[in-house]
């Protein structure tokens, strides 16, 4: 018996072999000796995706532009937005440091969203995916670990403690978009199933 | 549990996107990522970044964390510091989860990962869920330890009240993010899949 390598599906987590098959919405498909999710498809989940990522990059421009913090004490005070956190890495030999923060909580999430779009959109209207769609998921598959806008906001939470007794701060606009970004981001990725995004890449 | 996989068939599955190829091809297709077999040659960069991550892990401890000047009196806080410092305030969850996130973790994800590429082959396992379900949780947890670099560049950029109050990072700030960076590359560097393979069945 022959079977086309392209029907089947190996398993990332422990390279079991299965025939890959289209399931009802709903419906997830696990892997019988390590558990690992291999399909999960959910209804409309190219349009949620894209509805989610939307939001979630308007949230993360207006957490840029509007102050996340703000400090007083004494008749003194300070104002800090997200751009600003970065920033703080930026005097001296650790200067390298204010860019790996500033891609973790801004640039890695804007590009994830940005990648899913581009590889959704024509998806989710029935055309062929775009140029470069599979390279473009690919590498929003591979920067999620990098993307830390959550523990950039427990984080927060853990600074606001810190401060507690020592100064009066007022959360920003900022701050609650990102809150409200974390949620999105939840969401957005539960809607997510990668087998059913690269089937529909594959079969532009 | 007796599974056949994609080795045992004479295939190669993309840890990526999970679609399946034979032997002949050395990127998939479909999402670009470079196909690797199932052999032991992958731990020689668990162990390089497991090094990077512990060699960078000295100087994070030894050097200040946060630099706080007060009314002309500068106070030098270290990690482990730091977290006694919440404590003597009687902020003891915030205490535990910095604690948690800066030295527990970490610790715990080199031994998880020496553990995990040591017992790779070894005769008296079979792999199996345990095993999987400890490597999830490092590639899960590994990434949370960036909470105090966040923590400290939240401070940094907000409490600079000239000579009332001012933090700025310490150097301990860029040599813990990079063990955390180093520790997350270890994590990723490791093929879970290696786990499934019985002792008679790894090749080197």
């Amino acid at each position: 018996m022959t079977v086309d390598p392209a029907d089947l599906i190996a398993c990332p987590q422990c390279d079991a072999l299965y025939r890959a098959t289209h399931l009802p919405d709903g419906k997830r498909a696990t892997c019988v000796r390590c558990g690992t999710v291999l399909i999960s498809p959910r209804e409309r989940s190219f349009l949620h995706v894209i509805a989610f990522s939307f939001t979630g990059m308007i949230l993360m421009i207006g957490a840029i532009f509007f102050p996340f913090l703000e400090i007083s004490t004494r008749g003194l005070s300070h104002e800090s937005s997200i751009f600003g956190v970065a920033m703080a890495f930026s005097d001296g030999w650790i200067a390298p440091l204010a860019f790996f923060v500033l891609s973790m909580i801004v640039a890695l999430p804007i590009f994830r969203f940005a990648a899913l779009i581009y590889t959704l959109w024509p998806l989710a209207n029935g055309k062929p995916a775009w140029k470069h769609a599979a390279t473009m998921f690919r590498l929003a598959e591979e920067s999620q670990p990098w993307a830390m806008a959550e523990i950039f906001i427990i984080g927060t939470a853990v600074a606001l403690v810190k401060l507690g007794g020592l100064a009066k701060v007022s959360l920003g606009p900022a701050f609650w978009a990102f809150c409200v970004l974390i949620i999105v981001i939840a969401l957005k990725n539960s809607f997510v199933s990668k087998w059913t995004i690269w089937d529909a890449i594959e079969r532009k | 549990m007796n599974v056949l996989t994609a080795t045992d068939a004479g295939l190669i599955g993309c840890t990526r996107c999970g679609r399946v190829w034979t032997p002949d091809h050395a990127h998939c297709e479909r999402c670009g990522a470079t196909l690797h077999k199932v052999d032991k040659s992958g731990l020689q960069r668990v162990w390089a970044w497991w090094i990077a991550g512990l060699i960078f892990y000295i100087p994070a401890n030894l050097y200040p964390m946060l630099v706080t000047a007060t009314l002309g009196h500068e106070q030098k806080n270290t990690i482990v510091g730091g977290a006694m410092e919440l404590w003597r305030h009687h902020n003891y969850g915030v205490a535990l989860i910095i604690f948690g996130a800066s030295v527990m973790i970490p610790i715990g994800k080199f031994i998880a990962i020496a553990y995990l590429a040591l017992a790779v082959g070894n005769e008296r396992r079979k792999g199996g869920p345990p095993h999987l379900h400890l490597y999830e949780v490092v590639e899960f947890i590994g990434r949370w330890s960036m909470i105090d670099v966040f923590v400290v560049a939240i401070l940094s950029a907000l409490v600079q009240l000239g000579f009332v109050a001012s933090i700025h990072p310490g150097p301990a700030a860029a040599s813990f993010a990079l063990s955390v960076a180093f520790t997350m590359l270890s994590a990723q560097s490791f093929d879970p899949r290696l786990i499934w393979r019985g002792p008679d069945r790894v090749s080197s």
